[in-house]
């Protein structure tokens, strides 16, 4: 058995060998999800990557087939997601899934940026790794939010007007890429049309950056909770089968929740209010974005200004792509940086936090609160990461990921790369 | 550019000069060629000819609006609030000192002479465009739901975060009791 978890990929068959001869992509998938080295010290906060390629399957897919029943017009939209849900056979379960599963793709990416910010995987020499990633999150905000107008209910309607009059706001060409978008004089027709349309253009554009977001990982390889890169055969396990398994259980543990929301709470996370069709003259009472967008909406409405408030709203997704050079510390994971490991808490809450803001009506408190948050959010890249970096004393770093697995001095034989698992089954990795 | 390295010994030297010329129209033919695309693709998400045809303008009866109500019209798909004032909104408004406003703007600039009583304004909130709500608020006006500005009741800006008063559409009296709303003096709003 120890042969399995050789490194490179060798065709057996005479077909095989012919086929590999003219196109090697047997061998790249295998040195890419079978062989490929993976530091045997990931958590469970390593698996969201898996996840998050499954949702963006099952949202094209379940996107596909809705397609087939939908119409995007002003006039049809509304009706026909209607007609999805009472009359087409499993409509009803096309429309949840899809419209959870940007929820539930949301959760994932979330975590996953978590991930990535609590253990410093935005460091060097992940940096293009990382960027590709902020340029698929603003990808998905994109589509999701096309997405979200597309039923054409009362909060399609006015927020696919509020988004465009923020656009409005960017200087000099504002008022152009309003009108580009609108097709009109206001939200109508023919932006519903073109919205449509650029809603399934864009998961396209997010899958050719995930495949350059997964070849800049296969090039510099996984960070893992220590932030210690791979030194010797000893501190990997092969791809296959423990990462391909233990994604594959994360999958389905995530998939319970996703199926819970479908079946028991579908219309938890939407509003009530998109069940009514949009009408130009009435805007709800109480216009909130999805969750997902709730931390961004409350920065915007912190600001007494239009362009402010617009300005600030997009820094604060930008940001996160200067991280990499906004951090001065050059130990990778919070577990080994006791003062930036508090100060990241704040952070994590306060983005919270801002999320219930945006929620509650632009008042009092609210405001202020959103403005104190809003602050500190921006603190956290602009005075936090460079100034903790330069002057915190780091914990002591095990000497490997293998030492940080099984305790200083002990060693352990066999296992790891390349040698083949199978060798020791039962060690922990 | 003649003399580069790549040109093998012995090749006649016109023939780099020919090269040139070739990479030069060929990346020419490339930039116009690109433009030609890009142009149609870009102007085709314009407001189209049919679009803009339904936005001739509109005639709309004054002679069923009541003191103090607002109705909504709609001109090329947006919303216009036609407002009949009170004698006591018309005197609020005339007293209010331009030092209070957001953006200052006489009383007689926001209605047409000889018509104090009447108001004709865009519905949609100069934030981000909501739909303001007619008679709430702390200025006889209206007070956005979204984001919490207010107007008074000649549609100034009193309460941020909108920048701008609420803009007034080309529009002139036909009668006392009719207004043409996409027209200003005889001539055809863009």
């Amino acid at each position: 058995m120890s042969s399995v978890h050789a490194n490179a990929y060798v065709p057996k068959s005479r077909i095989a060998k012919w086929f590999e001869s003219r196109l090697p992509i047997a061998g790249l998938v295998h040195s890419s999800f079978i062989a490929y080295p993976v530091p045997r010290n990931l958590n469970y906060f390593w698996t969201f990557g898996a996840i998050l390629s499954a949702f963006l399957g099952i949202q094209i897919i379940t996107g596909v087939w809705l397609a087939m029943h939908y119409e995007p017009s002003a006039t049809r939209a509304f009706e026909s997601v209607e007609h999805i849900m009472r009359d087409v056979n499993y409509g009803w379960l096309l429309r949840y899934a899809h419209a959870n599963g940007a929820s539930m793709f949301f959760v994932a990416v979330y975590v996953h940026m978590f991930r990535a910010l609590y253990y410093g995987s935005y460091k060097a020499p992940r940096e293009v790794l990382y960027i590709l990633g902020v340029v698929i999150y603003l990808l998905m905000m994109a589509t999701a939010f096309l997405g979200y107008t597309l039923p054409w209910g009362q909060m399609s309607f006015w927020g696919a007007t509020v988004i465009t009059n923020i656009l409005a706001a960017i200087p000099v060409v504002g008022d152009t890429i309003q009108s580009l978008l609108w097709g009109g004089y206001s939200v109508g027709n023919p932006t519903i049309n073109r919205f449509f349309s650029l809603h399934y253009l864009l998961p396209w554009m997010i899958a050719g950056v995930v495949v350059l977001h997964v070849w800049a990982l296969h090039v510099t390889g996984q960070n893992n909770p220590t932030g210690i890169p791979i030194k010797s055969g000893k501190d990997a396990v092969p791809f296959t089968p423990y990462a391909t398994i233990k994604d594959v259980f994360a999958t389905v543990v995530f998939m319970i929740l996703f199926a819970w929301f479908i079946f028991y709470q579908p219309n938890y996370l939407g509003h009530a209010d998109n069940y009514v069709a949009a009408n130009p003259a009435v805007t709800p009472a109480h216009i909130v974005p999805e969750w997902y967008f709730l931390p961004f909406y409350a920065i915007l409405r912190a600001v007494p200004s239009k362009l402010g408030g617009v300005i600030l709203m997009f820094s604060a997704v930008l940001i996160l792509a200067f991280a990499p050079w906004l951090d001065t510390s050059r130990v990778r994971s919070a577990n080994y940086r006791p003062i930036y490991r508090q100060f990241f808490w704040v952070f994590a809450a306060v983005t919270v936090i801002l999320g219930w803001l945006g929620s509650k009506p632009p008042e009092g408190g609210y405001v202020i609160a959103s403005q104190i948050c809003t602050f500190y959010y921006f603190a956290h890249f602009l005075l936090v990461m460079p100034l903790v970096g330069l002057f915190e004393t780091p914990k002591a770093m095990p000497g490997s990921i293998l030492e940080s697995v099984t305790g200083p001095g002990k060693q352990i034989s066999g296992s790891g790369m390349p040698t083949g698992a199978a060798a020791s089954p039962t060690t922990k990795g | 550019m003649a003399n580069t390295s790549a040109a093998p010994a012995g090749t006649a030297p016109q023939d780099g000069t020919r090269r040139d010329f070739m990479f030069l129209a060929t990346g020419a033919g490339l930039a116009v060629g690109a433009g030609a695309v890009a142009w149609p693709l870009v102007a085709s998400m314009a407001p189209d000819s049919a679009t803009i045809a339904a936005g001739a303008p509109i005639d709309v009866d004054l002679s069923p609006i009541t003191d103090g109500q607002i109705i909504n019209v709609f001109w090329r798909g947006k919303l216009i609030f036609v407002r009949k004032l009170t004698e006591k909104e018309v005197g609020d408004m005339k007293g209010v000192p331009q030092g209070q406003l957001i953006e200052p703007a006489a009383f007689d600039s926001r209605v047409k002479k000889g018509h104090d009583q009447w108001l004709v304004v865009y519905g949609n909130c100069t934030h981000l465009g909501c739909v303001p709500i007619g008679h709430q608020g702390n200025f006889e006006g209206w007070a956005c739901p979204c984001h919490g500005s207010q107007f008074d009741a000649v549609g100034r800006v009193r309460r941020g975060p909108a920048p701008i008063n609420l803009p007034i559409p080309p529009y002139a009296f036909q009668t006392d009791a009719k207004i043409r709303i996409g027209e200003e003096g005889g001539k055809a709003a863009a």
